[in-house]
């Protein structure tokens, strides 16, 4: 074999690798998303009874009863029926609320960028203070700030974030009066403010109403505070562990053997390191503040996904609480997806060159 | 060891430290022994590990511990009592019922929970995995997509939402938490499994003519165990605090039973005023859920020294 | 000949849960411009000798020595901020094990570059360029493509050689060779060692070889130490070894294999306790 020819077939194999591992992507995304509508068509058309009576409450007029049964397909065979019901709800249809009288779908729109804006900057608290408690953790093993940063994460992992989210209200906002009344703005702006993307922070800075922002924030700092130290017990634990990993490799003694500060070291070299990993467990942790969203949003009376949910849950309303399912189920499976190629770029190793 | 050495009687702790165990008993209580020696030696975990004897306790001898009855309060004479109120240690709910001996009964309700899920949860995650990673082969890809698929799922959410379909009350609960944690435990079984597979003792078992459901069980099953139970402890707080939750929304236990997330909910309405309400079944759960965690901690480094450190 | 190097009297120690471990007890020799080989039987001490010098010990070992002095500067009470100064820019170290000695999410030629950045002001082109010539002077033949490959897309040998490049790059006066030749297979391993020794011989560079193969260090140092449990138990110089009155350096002659001899029974090491001593 000559050298050409070698290469070639070399490159040939490697774009079959390549094609390989797009397929199985799709195979994973598929399956996934199978299976969640699978679960949740059980829960709503297999467990329930009768699930018109589920959709609709049991007030509802025979007549309507019989409509909807119809309009179910609830007397097509089971494996039909869920193929109707995939196709419904990868075009987004999950049926209408009983307690809105919207589309399922039209309501969640409405509601989900409150819990996105609160999830992104808890996760964004927890991670620029849990990364650096963590790498302090580890630099200084043993000491007392370590003690301290296992301390927080302990109590992190083991406290009730509804019960967390009270006690902050009752001193916070009740006592010290630091923060604004639950909710996500004040009643003077909710006619006078007209947000654009719905996240109300961009959107007040975008549009420069500086006092709106300032009424917003008071409003989103204690939840995102709540949910940012929820994140910073994960992350800073996880952090610890990945750089004691780390700093224990060789390649760090390389590193001093050239000369190199330990701020050098430690940042540049073994967290570059720690965060391969690191950006996963910093992905799964976000998933975690949007499901952690159904008790925190109810505690703040957040008008995000997770109250719509609950309240969805507290009048029976079963489209919308699966609805609300389907879409938290489905951004997470994009964020898995996601920290899986942010790891592959991160990582040389097993980045497609 | 010399020959010196066997012809003194042996004192308890060298039998149990002995390199040359002359019985599996022996051997077993002698790797217990260290196992033991390592955990105690971590002060945190043994306080964890108190705090759990302490809910057992207290649950077991709930009727005889607590001053009044959890669900009879006294409506005319003792609502909302602040903490410290003559005979109420923990002060009194809306309906003038004893915290302190809601928060009694309330253990139990927690530790069935808590067992329940594990083993219901435990048993079929060991057993989707062990048979995956012994199998191997298009039913090793099967299982492990489903394990998979069930671990991307957002877990609260979709207990939410089982227990929607199923109707509220603790049983549902347990159900769907346990519905929603299992996955992770295939994970490990199969892992643990696949490392054990190819050894030459298997082999060996193998050869004798040992069935594969035999292997399996007999074999396999018990070299996931103590990765397997730590994994368990770990994640019992989680489970503590999500019956908590579903408790909180109204979908855990119904009143009037005493159930801590529940209770935290009825008092959430007084919170600015009478704090104690809401107050005092939180710090319950923390105090509880952190007990697993110190527990966890200390059994992982324990058993499994490789990982400790971390 | 000026000592570039003065250790006396060099100890290090462990204290650890079973008690205090010596990994070095009382090492003392001078250095000129010259190359001095290290040898002794795995866990003799040679690697906490070269890392007590570079300073790269673990923080809760104990490091004493009556006097330990490079170009007459006393690293043992020298600020940290000085000894970081002399690391890679005038004493160096080549680690045992490419494989693990490289940051693996960092390409070849940011590391090398890395270190000249941090002795030495040098622009972004200036500083490629003489990673490449660093590159090219350890016989890499195709040093652009190197530049930009990550550790694990190269083989041993050129890993080897890229942490030579990395080391030697700020141009050290002191080289400190930790078993850079270990890891590698007998032809590359002598490759690499030809490197080594142009470029000792080029630079001027006193050279510290470590190794635990006396045959390799007796035809490429003019002197050699012979380490046991932490001591020097002989110096030697290379060409004179034959002549060794030391039992475990003869031990160790004995046991290296002479072509064409009959080797039974193989001749084992027979350890005397007082060596120890
Ligand atoms: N971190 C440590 N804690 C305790 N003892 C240590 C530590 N590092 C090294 N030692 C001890 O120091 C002694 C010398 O180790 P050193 O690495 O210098 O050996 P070596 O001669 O380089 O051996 P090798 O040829 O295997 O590299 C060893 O006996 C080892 O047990
Ligand atoms: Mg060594």
């Amino acid at each position: 074999m000559s050298g050409t020819e070698y290469l070639s077939g070399r490159r040939r194999a490697r774009s079959r690798k390549a094609v390989a591992a797009a397929l199985q992507f799709l195979v994973v995304v598929a399956t996934t998303y199978i299976g969640l509508l699978a679960v949740t068509f059980f829960i709503g058309r297999v467990i329930p009874i009768d699930p018109v009576l589920a959709v609709l409450g049991d007030r509802a007029p025979a007549h309507v009863v019989e409509r909807t049964r119809e309009a179910m397909g609830l007397n097509l065979p089971l494996y039909q029926q869920f193929f109707i019901y995939c196709r419904q709800a990868l075009s987004g249809d999950f049926g209408v609320s009983v307690l809105t009288t919207n589309a399922v779908m039209t309501d969640i729109r409405r509601v989900f960028p409150a819990t996105i804006e609160l999830a992104t900057l808890g996760t964004l608290i927890g991670a620029l203070i849990g990364v650096p408690l963590g790498v302090l953790a580890a630099v200084k093993r043993g000491s007392i700030a370590d003690q301290i940063v296992r301390v927080i994460g302990l109590v992190g992992y083991s406290v009730p974030i509804f019960w967390l989210a009270l006690l902050a209200l009752l001193v916070f906002y009740a006592r010290l009066k630091w923060v604004a009344y639950p909710g996500r703005i004040d009643i003077v702006y909710e006619y006078t403010f007209s947000p654009i993307t719905g996240f109300y922070l961009v959107d007040a800075l975008w549009q420069r109403q500086w006092d709106v922002f300032r009424d917003v924030f008071r409003h989103i700092i204690l939840p995102a505070s709540l949910l940012g130290y929820f994140s910073l017990a994960y992350i800073s634990r996880m952090t610890r562990s990945f750089m004691l990993n780390e700093l224990q490799q060789e390649y760090i003694v390389a590193a001093r053997a050239k000369g190199l500060s330990e701020a050098r070291i430690i940042w540049g070299h073994a967290l570059r390191n720690a965060a391969v990993p690191l950006v996963t467990v910093i992905a799964l942790s976000y998933a975690g503040l949007l499901e952690g969203s159904v008790l925190t949003e109810t505690v703040f009376s957040w008008p995000g996904l997770g109250l719509y949910i609950t309240n969805s849950l507290q009048n029976a309303d079963m489209n919308a609480v699966l609805g609300g399912t389907i879409v938290i189920g489905s951004v997470f499976i994009g964020i898995n997806l996601l920290s899986d190629l942010l790891y592959r770029t991160l990582d040389p190793r097993t980045r497609a060159r | 060891m010399s020959l010196a050495t066997e012809t003194r009687p042996m004192t308890r702790r060298e039998w149990l430290l002995s390199d040359r165990p002359q019985s599996r008993l022996q051997a077993r209580l002698g790797r217990a022994y260290m196992t033991w020696r390592r955990f105690s030696a971590n002060r945190l975990a043994v306080v964890g590990l108190l705090i759990l004897l302490g809910l057992c306790f207290v649950a077991a001898f709930a009727d005889l511990l607590a001053p009044h009855s959890p669900v009879i309060g006294n409506l005319a004479g003792a609502r909302l009592l602040p903490p410290g109120s003559e005979g109420y240690l923990l002060g009194t709910d809306d309906q003038g019922r004893d915290i302190l001996s809601r928060l009694i009964h309330g253990s139990r309700l927690t530790l069935a929970v808590v067992v329940l899920v594990a083993i219901i949860a435990a048993p079929v995650g060991l057993i989707v995995g062990a048979v995956a990673g012994y199998a191997g082969g298009w039913l090793d890809a099967i299982l492990m997509r489903i394990t998979d698929i069930f671990l991307a799922f957002p877990k609260l959410v979709l207990a939410l939402a089982f227990v929607a379909a199923l109707g509220p009350g603790i049983e549902n609960a347990v159900i769907a938490i346990a519905v929603t944690s299992w996955p992770p435990y295939a994970r490990i079984a199969r892992a643990e499994t696949l490392t054990v597979r190819n050894s030459d003792y298997i082999a060996a078992v193998r050869l004798m003519g040992a069935s594969p459901a035999r292997i399996v069980f007999r074999h396999v099953v018990p070299m996931c165990m103590s990765s397997l139970i730590v994994r368990v402890t770990l994640d019992m707080a989680g489970i503590i605090l999500t019956a908590a939750g579903l408790g909180f929304l109204g979908l855990g236990a119904q009143p009037p039973l005493p159930e801590w997330g529940a209770m935290i909910a009825s008092g959430r309405r007084f919170i600015l005023d009478q704090w104690w309400v809401a107050t005092m079944p939180g710090i319950a759960i923390l105090i509880v859920s952190l007990g697993f965690n110190l527990l966890g901690d200390g059994l992982r480094d324990a058993l499994d020294p490789r990982e400790s450190g971390q | 000949m000026s000592a570039l190097l003065t250790v006396e009297d060099l100890r290090v120690s462990f204290p650890t849960r079973t008690g205090v471990v010596e990994a070095v007890r009382g090492v003392s020799f001078t250095l000129g411009r010259e190359r001095l080989g290290i040898v002794g039987e795995s866990g003799s001490g040679k690697s906490q000798t070269g890392r007590a010098i570079m300073g790269l010990t673990p923080p809760h070992a104990q490091v004493t020595a009556k006097r330990l002095a490079f170009d007459g500067i006393d690293l043992l009470s020298a600020p940290p901020k000085l000894r970081r100064d002399l690391r890679g820019k005038r004493i160096a170290m080549i680690l045992q094990d490419p494989k693990y000695s490289l940051n693996p999410v960092m390409s070849i030629g940011k590391q090398i570059v890395e270190t000249l950045w941090r002795h030495e002001k040098v622009g972004r082109a200036e500083a490629r360029k003489r990673a490449l010539d660093m590159l090219a002077a350890v016989q890499i033949r195709d040093p652009a493509r190197v530049f930009d490959l990550y550790p694990h897309e190269v083989s041993g040998g050129m890993g080897q050689r890229a942490m030579i490049a990395m080391m030697l790059v700020a141009g050290p006066e002191l080289l400190i060779a930790d078993e850079p030749t270990s890891a590698l297979d007998v032809t590359v391993q002598l490759e690499v060692l030809s490197i080594l020794d142009r470029l000792v011989a080029e630079r001027g560079m006193g050279l510290i070889f470590v190794s635990h193969d006396l045959r390799l260090v007796s035809s490429f140092c003019d002197r050699v130490l012979v380490m046991y449990a932490g001591r020097i138990v002989e110096e030697i110089a290379a060409s004179d070894l034959a002549n060794a009155r030391h039992p475990y350096t003869q031990g160790l002659l004995n046991c290296m294999p002479v072509i064409g001899a009959d080797r039974h029974p193989l001749p084992v090491l027979d350890r005397k306790p007082e060596w120890a001593l």
